[in-house]
């Protein structure tokens, strides 16, 4: 009886029913968090663990292949927020249009990509983007009289080659999210605007994006945070963690190549610590500037 | 009262579901041994194995001693069937089972590593490539099982700077070496012959001057046909930097004792020379960097080059890769900067280990031992595996080396052994200790691409090099 009593008391209830998150939260999330910035001082090898201080951040300041790392991240996570946010919100608009006919043709056509494995479509990526002259994108620039070209070995091509994966991958994710955003938007809204002689395109700037802020805002944070933990793409155009001039190289790489590669955790777990921060201070600013944090007006 | 116990049937079943991943990993292995025999394909030695299903076999008695064993080369683990049977017979009171699972080469690695850190999970005989065998001989006797006592009875007849590549900073030896890797030069005889140069010619060839020279002689004879070229050179690969030092007597490493220094004598005039090739149109870079991948083996299927240099090991990927090309290849020795020059070096391998995890750590380590450095072991490796094996007592066996039912010396004009031999005194050794893996990176990923791409300064990069190898030491 007692735990009947128990179960169905109004005030335990609520913390049951989220007792399996806490708990996988805690479990999963806030110990290896606490764990890895404790180990971040640490310097782990077979024989026995030691504390550094802070050598391990001082050595990261240091370290050059890391700043590359870094680079390469950000200039990936700006250039995929560059193309991912106004295209796939312009294919979402078609979509939500009068022009487009099939759409739901288009729309699984657009979502086919993020269904497949990253390893599968990465290793067909690696062999397009072969710099034998077989290579899918040399035969096309060969066809059109510019010669070969060593795709994934010069910065240009390599980070293009990147994008590439991403946009094929991601454009039709990010236009779901538009979409159903859009179909939030009130209908009125635009027969009002239409009554008052707005145009298309006024329509759009004045309606269409404040109304979509919210999922803009959404679809910036997780675009911030994947770009910045790009790993997987790039392991798989190179078929592994190195690349010519570490032109390939994220920080999630690094981390890989130091903690699993190299069994140095206390290095990759400071490696870890630095990606957080640098994630956390950019969708800090990003939201505030957004005005996530104030208070809605009434 | 009905519902009641239906819900608690239903968490109990939810709660065993979710404790049910926790089980043992040994269960799993087990659980695909199906896939085995059906996954035969003839793997190259050495590359890993890209099978999206883990082949796994076993082998020997079921009622005997039962030993795990990774490797991440089909081929390697057939090997260990195939000893077990044998041992089997010879030690009826002793009898082993052996499971070999083949997975691919990163994943493999990565296992062994977190499992030798977790102290559970790992196999009791497990293949280590070289590059990544420092990452693996750090935890020492806490890890790994010494092979010392093992490998006593076969070590006068070993190659010994083979046995020292797999040493721990203790001085034990922890791994047990498959093969020599000597490095030799193959040319393309049935092209070369197309250009008027006999094999007197190539047998001729003693220092790099020479090598070069040739290499005009045959350019001209074709025309200097566009595409063509006499060799390729690497910018994801040591090899040629490997050849130089051990010409020079050098090592970058430093060995156990010494700090790594880079800027050696050697490196940079390796480097320097195949700027010039380059320049001059004797050598283009290797298409995706080195000669052991699908763009190499395509570059030489074409003709595109005629020679390079190469571990024996390679041997296997033209009976694999290129098969139409068999009868057309000479090995010969690799030419040196000043005569008198040592002019091999033994490239690449794999040390198999046993770690301390093994049910039976001493049978485990026997059984090794036996497996690879007793002569009917080393006769099943160069049969089935193509190695040059480090059992120098065989070498000079004519009915070991000159056995024209082995399909490497069919391959070949000549036999491998022949060169294996005349350069016995020659094969140098590099180092492979912690700091390595951090050369060997920033050279492949950095370096290289600097010097042979982009025309870089070559003092300047190997000062670059340098510093990045002195913030690890």
């Amino acid at each position: 009886m007692k735990i009947k009593k128990f179960l169905y008391s109004q005030k335990v209830a609520p913390y049951v029913f989220v007792l399996p998150f806490i708990l996988s939260f805690a479990i999963f999330w806030i110990y290896p968090l606490c764990s890895s910035i404790v180990m971040s001082f640490q310097n782990i090898e077979p024989k026995g663990t030691s504390w550094v201080g802070l050598d391990n951040y001082a050595k990261l300041l240091k370290d050059t292949v890391f700043h590359t790392a870094i680079l390469n991240s950000a200039e990936y996570m700006l250039l995929t927020l560059v193309l991912l946010i106004p295209f796939p919100m312009l294919f979402a608009v078609l979509m939500d249009s009068r022009l487009v006919k099939a759409k739901g043709v288009w729309k699984a056509l657009m979502y086919l990509p993020a269904l497949t494995s990253v390893v599968i479509s990465g290793t067909l990526f690696r062999l397009m983007f072969s710099e034998y002259s077989t290579g899918q994108m040399n035969v096309i620039t060969q066809a059109l009289g510019l010669g070969t070209f060593k795709w994934l070995k010069m910065k240009g091509t390599a980070m293009g080659a990147l994008l590439l994966v991403a946009c094929w991958r991601w454009t039709g994710v990010n236009m779901l999210y538009f979409l159903s955003g859009l179909k939030s938007i009130d209908e009125s809204l635009y027969e009002a605007a239409e009554i008052d002689g707005a145009s298309g395109i006024q329509k759009f700037r004045y309606i269409t994006i404040p109304l979509l802020k919210p999922t803009t805002v959404y679809v910036v944070t997780i675009s911030v945070y994947a770009g910045l933990s790009m790993f997987l793409e790039s392991y798989m155009l190179w078929a592994g963690n190195n690349s010519p001039n570490n032109i390939g190289l994220t920080i999630v790489g690094y981390l890989y190549k130091r903690g699993i590669e190299k069994n140095q955790m206390g290095y990759a777990c400071a490696v870890g610590v630095v990606l957080l921060v640098i994630a956390l201070i950019i969708n800090m600013v990003q939201l505030v500037l957004n005005g996530t944090f104030k208070k809605e007006e009434k | 009262m009905k519902r009641k116990v239906l819900s608690s049937i239903l968490c109990a079943a939810m709660l065993g579901s979710l404790l049910a991943g926790c089980g043992s990993s040994s269960d799993v292995a087990t659980d695909s041994s199906a896939s085995a025999d059906t996954a035969g394909s003839e793997e190259a030695a050495e590359t890993e194995s890209t099978e999206e299903e883990i082949p796994n076999s076993t082998f020997g008695d079921p009622n005997g001693t039962h030993l795990e064993m990774w490797t991440f080369v089909e081929l390697h683990g057939q090997h260990y069937g195939n000893m077990v049977e044998k041992w089997n017979e010879e030690n009826p009171d002793r009898t082993i089972e052996i499971t070999c699972t083949t997975y691919p080469y990163s994943d493999m690695h990565t296992k062994l590593l977190t499992s030798l850190n977790a102290g559970t999970g790992a196999p009791d005989i497990c293949d280590v490539e070289v590059g990544q065998f420092p990452n693996v001989v750090a935890g020492e006797d806490l890890w790994l099982y010494p092979l010392n006592d093992a490998a006593a009875p076969y070590l006068d007849t070993m190659v010994t700077s083979r046995m020292e590549t797999y040493m721990g900073a203790d001085g034990n030896y922890y791994g047990a070496p498959y093969h020599v890797g000597a490095t030799v030069m193959y040319y393309n005889m049935a092209v070369l012959e197309e250009a008027g140069i006999t094999q007197d010619d190539v047998d001729a060839v003693v220092t790099w001057d020479d090598y070069a020279a040739l290499g005009e002689r045959y350019l001209e004879a074709i025309g200097n046909e566009d595409g063509k070229y006499w060799t390729s050179v690497d910018t994801a690969g040591t090899d040629w930097l490997w050849i130089a030092m051990a010409q020079y007597g050098e090592d970058w490493t430093g060995g156990f004792d010494d700090p790594a220094n880079v800027q050696l004598e050697s490196v940079s005039n390796m480097l320097t020379m195949q700027q010039e090739w380059l320049e001059s149109g004797l050598a283009e870079v290797s298409p995706d960097g080195h000669v052991d991948l699908e763009a190499g083996f395509q570059n030489i299927l074409d003709h595109n080059i005629v020679s390079f240099p190469k571990a024996l090991w390679y041997m296997s990927r033209f009976t694999n890769y290129m098969p139409e090309e068999s009868g057309n290849w000479y090995i010969a020795k690799c030419p040196v900067f000043e005569e008198g020059q040592p002019c091999s070096v033994g490239i690449g391998g794999t040390g198999t280990v046993v770690t301390q995890q093994s049910v039976d750590v001493e049978l485990a380590a026997e059984f090794l031992c036996w497996a690879k450095m007793s002569e009917e072991g080393e006769q099943l490796i160069w049969d089935n595996l193509g190695f040059d094996v480090c059992n120098t007592a065989l070498w000079d066996d004519d009915e070991f080396a000159h056995d024209d039912s082995n399909k490497y010396n069919a391959y070949f004009r000549n036999y491998p052994y022949d060169v294996l031999n005349e350069i016995k005194d020659e094969i140098g050794k590099i180092s492979v200790v912690a700091i390595s893996p951090t050369i060997n990176e920033y050279v492949c990923n950095t370096t290289l691409n600097e010097v042979l791409e982009d025309g870089m300064d070559v003092a300047e990069a190997l000062q670059e090099l340098q510093d990045a190898v002195d913030l690890e030491q």
